[in-house]
């Protein structure tokens, strides 16, 4: 029997920012990411603010009892102030990753009136708190140090939208460091592959995925982007991820 | 004037590449966005720059910059000065910053 005969095809979105992200629509709320993320026929979608976790979990619990399979994770702001996207296989690694995070992001109050609210919800869209701490901002953790500690935590770093001017690893470092053994690398819905492989050849030895990075619930990714995966499952996933080489 | 000049005269400390301080200084370049250097910095520019990732080395490979100076005392990765000790770019760091820098820069030679 061919190996591959059991193969599906998964449809996800990696990159959604809640409305802890204080550049997100108020309208980010656990219930409405995820039913719109049903609606538009997605199976894996991962919740991915700016240096915290703190939203995640709703998010899970909301779609605990939904087909669809939420990832926890973050987008870190490096030092470099390059974004990476950090995934994690369990709420337990991602939330130890954002103890490191919250150690090295700058004290800097969050000011509502410039930068947006970044809200806190429970699983019923309640808001529950707010994150007086602005969490749009470089930590002081190098590229490489992100790396190093998402992989002891079982987690996967993938470039955000390496082809942006800004807080992109190829505007920001020049060049994507080969020292650091990405597999995966996001580019965003603005530019085709192609455009990427032309303007940035060195992209090809890369898996490169493209998500919404949404910040408004229309945002979020029509079923395009899959994965050919046996189950739908937060382990196959990440099985899948370190294949990919 | 030669990096090694400059770095005696601002009292800049040689972090790595010690073989390139005989390079020959034609300009200053300053900017972060490493991208941007790529594209723009001029051979033999002094670049100042507070990225310390181990890809300024290879921009500045790339740019034939004659230095690169570290302001503000910030730590350089293990690696970068690994990497420019190999390519013999000098790496200079000072307390100052950038544009403090650049005055010292301008008060020593004229471009």
């Amino acid at each position: 029997m061919n190996a591959n005969s059991n193969l599906i095809r998964y449809f996800f979105d990696l990159h959604i920012h809640t409305s802890l992200s204080p550049c997100a629509s108020d309208d980010m709320t656990p219930n409405n990411i995820v039913n719109m993320a049903l609606l538009k026929g997605l199976d894996f979608i991962a919740v991915t603010d700016h240096n915290s976790v703190g939203n995640v979990e709703a998010v899970m619990k909301c779609a605990s009892d939904k087909d669809i399979v939420v990832i926890p994770g973050m987008e870190i702001e490096s030092s470099e102030e390059v974004h990476l996207l950090c995934l994690f296989k369990t709420m337990e690694s991602a939330a130890q990753m954002e103890l490191f995070v919250k150690k090295h992001l700058p004290d800097i109050k969050n000011r509502p009136d410039i930068f947006g609210e970044q809200i806190l919800y429970d699983e019923a869209d309640n808001i529950i708190g707010y994150n007086e701490n602005l969490l749009i901002t470089a930590t002081s953790l190098s590229v490489n140090r992100i790396k190093e500690l998402a992989d002891s935590l079982g987690g996967i770093v993938i470039p955000s939208h390496v082809d942006r001017d800004s807080f992109s690893i190829i505007s920001n470092l020049g060049f994507i460091p080969e020292d650091l053994d990405f597999n995966i690398i996001e580019i965003s819905k603005s530019i085709s592959r192609d455009d990427v492989y032309h303007k940035f050849p060195y992209t090809k030895k890369y898996k490169v995925i493209s998500n919404s990075d949404a910040h408004e619930l229309y945002q979020i990714s029509e079923p395009e982007e899959y994965f050919e995966l046996s189950e739908k499952t937060v382990d196959c996933l990440f099985d899948h991820f370190r294949k990919i080489k | 004037m030669k990096v090694k000049e400059l770095a005696e005269k601002l009292n800049l400390k040689v972090a790595a590449g010690e073989q390139g301080l005989d390079k020959e200084i034609t300009g200053v370049y300053i900017c972060d966005l490493l991208s941007w250097v790529m594209s723009h910095a001029q051979k033999g520019n002094v670049w100042i720059t507070v990225q310390t990732n181990i890809n300024v080395v290879a921009v500045a490979v790339l740019t034939e910059v004659s230095c690169i100076i570290i302001p503000e005392n910030i730590e350089i990765d293990a690696k970068t000065i690994e990497k420019a000790n190999t390519e013999g770019i000098a790496v200079l760091a000072s307390s100052f910053n950038s544009y403090e820098i650049a005055c010292g820069i301008n008060n020593e030679c004229k471009f």
